[in-house]
């Protein structure tokens, strides 16, 4: 049993997982804020397609990692209040309005990209980031691989499990956030300004989504490519009903989707006798499989998805 | 999703709201082609010049229009229904892979029997595909957004095994069966340019489309199901029919698209079939109000917009890329003329404080 | 409160209102629906602001803009629909928008003991930690009291505060108020029930129309007078025993001998939390005869009656319309068999209110002829349809093809009538067919159903009001949590004894 625990193979795999879940896993956290508040931000997508290209750009021209990852969240942050304008302002159809927008990222990033960079073939690259050298610890089983062998972006994103915790279950913002998600109208009466608590959520969600694909461009592979999120957005709301819309399932999701993607990647070199395609669908099909079995709209907030409108006050 | 179509109905009514919405999406593009150092006008120009100015041209864009249209009418469909199906693009791969096989398999035959068995075998493998994402949300209650999304990438992937593999043309290095016997292709109509047949069977399908939605009990169920599924089902209604006839009419027109694609444009089965036209068409239904005609009339603006892009970018430097921004901006405007009045109030608002203002220094 | 004037659109909700309330004093305002009661609370509540008029508070005019502006005056306001958010706890329910609890990090161990305190101090049953979802409505409605005497309220707003609570539950409120006003609280107390307000209160302001149409002192009026005051007119709603004195044969017993239209046996719902809604009921309606299930808001009629129309599964037990089992059948075979339901919701489940007045009329006999042909709709004779019930049901609109969301909600109920009613149904099941409406399209619906039975159909007639199922019941049945439990013909009626059986105290 050790023995495994301890293959080089195995502890591969485990880093992997874990590299491979920390996008999606800042991704669905966004989610939370924004599902928890009573908004269905379909958005995920775009914000982290648009927070990856923000990063990107950034970082190619400062040279640091340190201000591209603020300037993505802020772009996702950004993203998010427009959304938020549709979804909350005027009371658009979130599903209609979180399509539209992913659309208009994938345009506006790769107009701008081409924009900057030329339609060259050749793709400029950043240094990616790599993890800070732990020692031996990197080598403890288990935990090694999955903690010791990752960026300080992918620290981050694990702190960030407690602290939406605390901030959904301890904070007045996080009560509100529950409230105005189950019963707008109770917490408008209670003087609870509906329209701030969600588009607070919502840009923090966004935000968060720009962070995970700022993960992408940054620490993962070094360049930017179109459509590079290649529906991990998606994913993510899949995590979130898989989860609970919990952090700590949330997390529990996101690695599981980690670890199945990163299954696809090594059984492409091992010799499984499965042709790669099927391998690649992998993350697709789980996601499908997660649906399926998990949906149902146990657990979601009473008011999620439906747009809240103020009485009239002339 | 039934909340979204109570939201499709209030979309502006008749035209204007979708003119509006286009002229301010191409004011938008305007101000990014000026942000790039070139003159709107001259980029403008080059664009609906390469799409609409030559026979040619305009025989591009009316066979870019095709997929465009067939994907859109199907996305249409499937919203009346009050299903968010946004799998086309998917099952516009899996129809084309369908068409490809049997014209492979099926050379020899006559046109007359070989096109035929080729555009039914891609819709039936359209509407399976969408099928699937049907007994999901039916049996399963799984939400076709993310299902129809993810169901996309296991097709283009199964569709890239497929290729690479059973399908591959055994005297080809590429990913792609062997080409069609001409018997296997959609005939052109304009000789000289790659006009084919293809947007015959859309102006068919948008006909046909329009009656069952109007004239069909099948299609007014269709109709009060997605605007209200409680009521339906209070009035004695087969919701789950109708449901399921969403799913199946948009996978079936989906895949005619990708049918249209092979016999009629590239002549065999390839990896890279569609570059997104199934996403684009979702912008196609809704800019189109989900009316059979107006999807058209919208694909053949999106077509044009996409033929042109090309020469904008050789002719004018600026990136082909715009015309999906300009897309993306069509259906933010359009769900966003509410603001319309709010900035309104807005501007009142702010010409009181200025008055006040000017009356206290006065 | 002083000339007040609310508007939505070009709809004038309050019109040049004035109020006034005392400390100590328990105030009525009375008026029936669509009167203006709920929207000049609102004003006061600080949710609604005025066009016109102005609010005193111990004689300073206040601007009202906001919730948080009518608390720090010390305005509270228990709503129809409770303001709770289920999920939560009462302590967090009560800490919601209360900054002084904490501006970041809200202290619910410290609000709990308050709570605690303000609650035996004015005898509220309230346990600080429990889940508002797993509370009873009498329950639920204790915390919205408190939750406004937490906030500091003096001026306590209730609306339609007895519409979910059995007789028995209303005494008990009626003594939590009666002890707050001692304690110097202006209480105002918001219905439509005369009974009520003559009982409880000590000043009456009627409204009707949206304006003011007298202020008196409860002990100089009566209930008759009160009625008139509200309805403007001496507007009579038809009952039953008018029915009989135009048709002396009909003494209500030879219905009693009638074809059973629908029996249900044993019958069993369940929510999606797995709660049996509808817990073994049974019961039978006769052709030619109303029977009117009476009990309190939730106690599964709702589910009962979607399941009697087959918008519900049933779990176990057995649906019989004139005599076929329809417990598996689709709602269409039932529609066949002779069905009509007038919903509850009018604008969810009866109406698609995006749609045409005459698709709406159309809706349930699309399918066949002479409104379609093999699939073809005939324009022609859905045209003729609606012009047919629309003119024998008096649907005022500009033309079949309105829409039907854009009409008032009398008109609405109207078409929801014409629909079910016109197809000369033997089995029609009414679920708070009145609910929202005027004194005037009341006794239109009241009137209908009469009709409907006169013409020998079976009604159930589905009411948590219980002067509309003694207006025009032959015979009434209580539900209470999900069982019958209780029968009463129409002759051995009596108030007091149905009270005590919606509270489930005898059976």
């Amino acid at each position: 049993m050790l023995a495994v625990l301890t293959d080089p193979a195995f502890a591969g795999f485990l880093s992997a997982t874990m590299r491979l879940a920390v996008p999606i896993l800042l991704a669905a956290l966004g989610g939370l804020y924004a599902e928890r508040s009573g908004v269905l931000n379909i958005g995920l997508e775009g914000a982290m397609l648009t927070g990856a290209f923000v990063g990107f750009v950034t970082a190619y021209a400062t040279g640091s990692i340190a201000v591209a990852v603020p300037a993505a969240i802020a772009a996702g942050g950004l993203f998010g209040i427009v959304l938020a304008f549709y979804a909350v302002t005027l009371g658009a159809n979130q599903v209609v309005v979180g399509i539209a927008m992913n659309l208009v990222a994938v345009g506006v990033t790769s107009f701008f990209y081409r924009l900057i960079f030329g339609a060259g073939t050749d793709r400029p690259r950043i240094d990616t980031l790599l993890p800070p050298d732990f020692g031996a610890l990197a080598d403890w089983p288990l935990i090694g691989p999955l903690l010791f062998r990752q960026d300080a972006l992918a620290f981050l994103a694990l702190a960030l499990v407690p602290l939406t915790w605390f901030v959904i279950a301890r904070t007045r913002f996080g009560l509100d956030i529950r409230a105005v998600g189950e019963h707008p109208e109770a917490a408008e009466t209670l003087g609870v300004n509906v329209t701030r608590v969600r588009y607070g959520a919502v840009a923090i969600s966004s935000g968060l989504a720009g962070f995970g694909g700022a993960t992408l461009s940054l620490a993962a592979t070094g360049v930017f490519l179109d459509g590079m999120t290649a529906g991990r957005g998606y994913i993510a709301l899949a995590i979130l009903i898989l989860g609970r819309r919990h952090p700590l399932g949330v997390l529990g999701a996101a690695l599981l989707f980690g670890a199945a993607d990163a299954l696809q990647l090594r059984a492409q070199i091992l010799p499984t006798g499965l042709p790669f395609q099927f391998l690649l669908m992998l993350p697709y099909v789980l996601t499908i499989v997660v649906l399926a079995g998990f949906a149902g709209r146990g657990g979601a907030p009473a008011a999620l998805g439906v747009p809240f409108r103020r009485l009239k006050k002339d | 999703m039934g909340s979204m179509n109570a939201i499709l109905a209030r979309l502006p009514a008749g035209l204007a709201g979708s003119v509006a919405a286009v002229l301010a999406a191409f004011l938008v593009g305007a101000a990014l082609i000026a942000a790039v150092g070139v003159s709107p006008v001259t980029a403008y120009a080059a664009l609906f010049e390469a799409a609409l100015g030559s026979a040619n041209g305009l025989a591009e864009t009316l066979v870019r229009t095709v997929p465009l249209a067939l994907c859109g009418l199907g996305i249409a469909l499937a919203f009346r229904a009050g299903v968010f199906n946004v799998g086309a693009e998917g099952q516009l791969f899996v129809g084309g892979a369908a068409a490809g096989a049997i014209g492979v398999a099926g050379a020899g035959l006559p046109s007359i029997v070989l096109l035929p068995a080729m555009a039914l075998s891609a819709m039936i493998a359209g509407a399976a595909w969408s099928g699937i994402a049907a007994v999901l949300k039916l049996r399963f209650r799984a939400d076709e957004l993310i299902t129809t999304i993810m169901l996309n990438y296991v097709a283009i992937h199964l569709v890239s095994f497929l290729l690479h593999g059973p399908l591959k043309d055994p005297n080809g290095a590429l990913a792609q069966t062997a080409r069609l016997t001409s018997d296997g292709r959609l005939p052109v109509l304009l000789g000289g340019t790659r006009l084919h047949a293809g947007i015959l069977i859309v102006l068919v399908a948008a006909i046909l489309a329009h009656l069952f939605l109007w004239r069909r009990t099948e299609g007014f169920r269709l109709r009060v199901v997605g605007l209200n599924q409680r009521a339906a089902l209070n009035a004695g209604m087969n919701v789950r029919r109708a449901v399921l006839i969403g799913f199946l009419a948009c996978g079936a027109l989906a895949g005619l698209a990708g049918f249209s694609e092979v016999a009629g444009v590239q002549r065999r089965m390839i990896e890279n079939l569609s570059p997104g036209y199934g996403y684009t068409a979702i912008i196609v239904a809704l800019l189109g109000q989900t009316s059979p005609f107006g999807v058209v009339a919208a694909a053949f603006l999106f077509a044009a917009l996409q033929i042109g892009a090309t020469t904008m970018e050789s002719a004018a430097g600026v990136p082909s890329t715009l015309t999906t921004v300009i897309q993306g901006l069509v259906v933010l405007f359009l769900i966003g003329r509410d603001a319309i009045p709010l900035i309104g109030d807005a501007l009142a608002r702010l010409g009181d404080a200025l008055a006040r203002l000017g009356r206290k220094s006065a | 409160m002083r000339g007040i004037r609310v508007a939505f659109g070009p709809v004038v909700a309050n019109d040049d209102v004035d109020l006034q309330v005392a400390a100590g004093e328990i105030h009525a305002l009375l008026g029936e629906n669509g009167a203006g009661k709920s929207t000049l609370m609102r004003v006061l509540a600080g949710l609604i602001v005025p066009v016109a008029g102005e609010v005193r508070i111990d004689g300073a005019v206040e601007p009202l803009g906001s919730p948080h502006e009518a608390m720090r005056l010390g305005i509270g306001m228990v709503h129809q629909h409770f303001m709770l958010v289920p999920t939560l706890t009462v302590a967090e329910n009560v800490c919601l928008g209360l900054p002084s609890t904490g501006r970041f990090l809200p202290d619910l161990k410290a609000a709990g003991r308050r709570i605690r305190d303000l609650a035996s101090r004015h005898s509220l049953e309230i346990d600080p930690d429990a889940r508002i979802a797993d509370l009873s409505v009498a329950g639920r409605q204790r915390v919205e009291i408190l939750k406004a005497l937490f906030r500091g309220a003096r001026i306590l707003i209730l609306d339609e505060p007895t519409a979910v609570l059995t007789p028995q539950e209303t005494e008990g409120l009626f003594r939590i108020l009666r002890a707050l006003a001692a304690a110097g609280t202006a209480i105002i107390f918001i219905s439509h029930k005369l009974n009520e307000v003559m009982a409880l209160t000590e000043t009456i302001t009627v409204l009707r129309q949206g304006r003011v149409a007298a202020t008196l002192r409860t002990a100089d009026t009566d209930a008759r007078a009160l009625a008139r005051l509200m309805v403007g007119a001496d507007v009579r709603l038809p009952t039953l025993e008018d029915e009989r004195a135009a048709a002396p044969h009909d003494d209500g017993k030879s219905n009693a001998a009638a074809r059973t239209i629908l029996a249900v046996s044993g019958l069993v719902c369940r929510d999606a939390d797995g709660v049996a809604r509808v817990d073994g009921a049974s019961l039978e309606v006769g052709a030619g005869e109303i029977v009117g299930l009476a009990g309190v808001d939730g106690n599964g009629q709702q589910e009962l009656a979607e399941a009697i129309v087959g918008l519900r599964a049933a779990e176990a037990g057995r649906i019989a319309i004139s005599g076929e089992d329809v417990t598996r059948a689709s709602v269409a075979r039932r529609i066949a068999l002779g069905l009509a339901h007038i919903p509850e919701d009018r604008h969810h489940t009866a109406l698609v209110e995006p749609l045409a007045i005459r698709d709406n009329i159309a809706l349930e006999r699309i399918g066949e002829p002479p409104l379609s042909r093999r699939g073809w709709i005939d324009r022609k004779a859905v045209a003729r349809l609606a012009a047919e019930v629309m003119a024998a049901f008096d649907i005022r609109a500009s033309g079949p093809g309105q829409t039907a969301g854009t009409l008032s909600g009398g008109n609405q109920q109207k078409i929801v009538l014409g629909r079910a009613l016109s197809r000369d149904p033997s089995l029609v099941v009414a679920v708070q067919p009145a609910r929202g409406l005027d004194v005037g399209a009341t006794a239109f619906v009241h009137r209908q159903l009469l009709a409907r039975r006169a013409a020998g159909a079976g009604v159930l007639l589905v009411s948590t009001e219980l002067d509309e199922i003694l207006a025009l019941s032959d015979r009434i049945l209580v539900v209470y949590k999900g069982r019958i439990v209780g029968a009463m013909a129409r002759r051995d009626i009596s108030v007091e004894r149905l009270g005590l059986m919606m509270a489930g105290k005898a059976a």
